[in-house]
């Protein structure tokens, strides 16, 4: 790495759930839009509070039992009455009936890719660096801290307003960043 | 990291509103991490070693059992005509029945909203995933050419090629077997991404940093990521549910679907499904009495995490006992001499032990859980636990010997016993369960970090603890929808 690192952007700690709520309802109402909370676990109405829309991981899982159970039926119906046909049992080729057990255990399974391979896909993951990662202080997060992070490439930063904004909703440290 | 001083404004909650708290003494975030991941950091402990041992010499009997079998031919086992199914079958429903509860608790129990599932979903998860591991070593193996395997699974092969049959209740049981291990193994995964990163970010070692941060995949904890987690957990506990309660079924059905009395009953799929869940919670409580003690966890898997496993047992154990009646009235009321000939045999013929011990232990045992004193007294539950899993073994051995060594033609019957193969391999699936818990232990959190610290009330933005005024109404939360 040569020259001077490029700032990423603005981290703010929190001591507790509260505090980083109303801060974040702060901040979304100043308008910023590249900026997330980082907590130890989900708060709840923190959606809310930063205004996020609802998940989209339902779609992928939607997709992918859809997907599962065409497979199945097709699957079966390929197998045992087209390519490869045997008589069993005086029974019919090929029946949605005896075909929908396997059909339903695919449709869960592809659903079930689809809601990790969905949440991994919406949330960049994996991914083998990130900025916040390298930070000493950040690595609380997993443990017992709160944190607001605004990049510095949210059209609203400003060096001063948007530290002034973060100290005023209550955080106790204010760091910068590097990329 | 300091503890959080508890603020001396709470509000007062009358007594009869009070709910035991999920975790004791109100420990705040800090000290759940420390003591969670704490149990996979540091010196192993002396009796990790103790139980380790012991176990991976049961799973490398496990292995040599294996190689013989594979080597002479499935006639080491002894499976003969009467008894096609003899106890690998009889293991192999029971495995996979154990891990029933682990999907249930993670699965059934999130969707119910039962909070205190998050004290024991992670070693339940590990549980299923570990048993169905060791279900699915019986299956492969008593097809007795254990290289034709792949032939299971709809592969194109030389010879045709010739697809697997769809219309047999066998080959749903790959599907719905297969997907229930991977399905449990995404679950279980997904929800140890946040607490990898945990483990990450608390490494000392090179090693240890490399690892934890590359199966946690870049998580940093980030309300968006939150989001989109929060919602995939919610569709595969969703998903897991149906699941859950299909595969048990379709294993019933490879029983059921045939027509040998005794097997060939409507009432299994649910009967089966009810008996799964009651052995698995019977192994949670074999494996989480001890463990809670030597790691120290009691305040994380609290008494009354305990209570409320000893009331899903017992309700689980009851349906399990109202099947029995049913199954026996049935045998009754159909009239049909074949039916009630195997279910008089049952309790008074040859195999009249198993049956005993099936009534006794699987119907009556658990009423005892009706009793506070019995669900607070760590060592009666301790015991109730294994005898429900002997319980179990023994039902399992009723319907699949029971019914097969006596059929309808006196001339066709037989005597099955098992030899010592069949022994040895049944004692190395135990080491090969035990081996893979043991390891999970030493390195991976056994509780959800981040879902213990969710449940705590210092986790809540609305209350005392987590950092509310007390002067702000607290908002209704209906009110805001």
């Amino acid at each position: 790495m040569n020259g001077p690192e490029k700032p990423y952007g603005v981290i703010a700690e929190f001591l507790t759930p509260a505090a980083v709520m109303h801060a974040a309802e702060k901040v979304r109402d100043a308008g910023f839009t590249r900026w997330d909370v980082f907590t130890p676990f989900p708060v709840h109405g923190m959606d809310k509070a930063m205004g996020l829309k609802n998940s989209k991981v339902g779609w992928f899982a939607f997709l992918g039992g859809v997907t599962g159970y065409a497979c199945g039926m097709l699957m079966i119906w390929y197998m045992n009455s087209l390519d490869y046909p045997i008589i069993v049992g005086g029974k019919p080729m090929f029946s949605p009936f005896a075909a929908f057990p396997p059909s339903y255990e695919l449709t869960i399974l592809f659903g079930a890719f689809g809601s990790l391979g969905g949440m991994l896909f919406l949330n960049r993951l994996p991914r083998l660096h990130h900025p916040l990662l390298k930070n000493r202080r950040f690595a609380s997060v997993t443990h017992d801290r709160f944190f607001i992070v605004i990049e510095c490439s949210d059209p609203k930063y400003s060096e001063t307003e948007t530290a002034r904004l973060l100290a005023e909703a209550g955080s106790d440290h204010l760091e910068m960043v590097e990329e | 990291m300091a503890e959080r001083t508890i603020p001396s404004n709470l509000p007062v909650v009358p007594k009869e509103l009070q709910r035991i708290p999920l975790v004791e003494n109100q420990r705040g975030f800090a000290w759940i991490s420390n003591k969670i991941a704490g149990v996979a950091e540091g010196k192993t402990p002396r009796w990790w070693w103790a139980a380790f041992v012991p176990s991976s010499l049961f799973a490398t009997l496990l292995l040599c059992m294996m190689a013989y079998q594979i080597s002479t031919g499935v006639g080491v086992w002894g499976n003969m005509r009467p008894v096609m199914w003899g106890w690998d079958i009889i293991n192999f429903v029971w495995w996979i029945g154990i891990g029933h509860a682990g999907t249930l608790i993670s699965a059934i129990l999130f969707l119910l909203r039962q909070r205190w599932r998050t004290g024991v979903n992670r070693a339940a998860e590990a549980m299923t995933i570990f048993a169905v591991i060791c279900a699915g070593i019986f299956p492969a193996m008593h097809v007795g050419r254990v290289w034709y395997d792949w032939w299971l699974f709809p592969i194109p092969n030389a010879n045709g090629p010739i697809w697997p049959q769809f219309r047999s209740p066998l080959m749903w049981d790959v599907f719905a077997v297969s997907t229930y291990f991977t399905v449990s193994l995404l679950f279980w995964y997904m929800g140890l991404i946040p607490d990898l990163a945990v483990m990450r970010d608390r490494a000392k070692t090179k090693v240890r940093q490399f690892l934890y941060g590359l199966f946690a995949l870049g998580w940093t904890g980030s309300n968006r990521q939150w989001s989109n987690y929060e919602k995939a957990y919610l569709l595969l506990a969703g998903l897991s549910t149906p699941l859950v309660l299909s595969v048990h079924s379709i294993v019933s059905l490879d029983f059921s679907v045939s027509q040998l009395p005794g097997w060939h009953t409507t009432l299994f799929p649910p009967y089966f499904v009810a008996g799964a869940i009651y052995s698995g919670f019977g192994m949670v409580l074999t494996l989480l009495v001890p463990l809670r003690k030597v790691c120290k966890l009691e305040e994380v898997i609290t008494m009354r995490h305990i209570d409320v496993m000893c009331k899903v047992t017992l309700a689980t154990g009851s349906i399990v006992g109202y099947a029995y009646c049913m199954e026996y009235f049935i045998a009754w009321y159909s009239g049909n001499p074949y039916e009630r000939w195997t279910f008089w045999h049952r309790i008074f013929g040859t195999y009249w032990y198993g049956g005993m011990a099936m009534l006794g232990f699987n119907a009556l045992v658990p009423q005892l859980f009706w009793f506070k004193g019995c669900r607070r007294n760590l060592v009666v539950v301790f015991i109730i636990s294994i005898l429900v899993n002997i319980g179990m073994w023994f039902e399992r051995f009723v319907i699949v010997v029971g019914s097969l060594h006596q059929d309808f033609l006196p001339s066709s019957w037989g005597y099955y016993k098992p030899t010592w193969v069949d022994i040895c391999t049944f004692l190395g699936t135990f080491g090969l369960f035990f081996t893979l818990f043991l390891l999970f232990l030493r390195f991976l959190p056994l509780i959800a970090i981040s879902e213990v610290k969710g449940v705590t009330p210092q986790a809540d933005p609305h209350h005392p603890l987590g950092g509310a005024k007390h002067e702000e109404p607290v908002p209704d939360e209906d009110a805001a929808i």
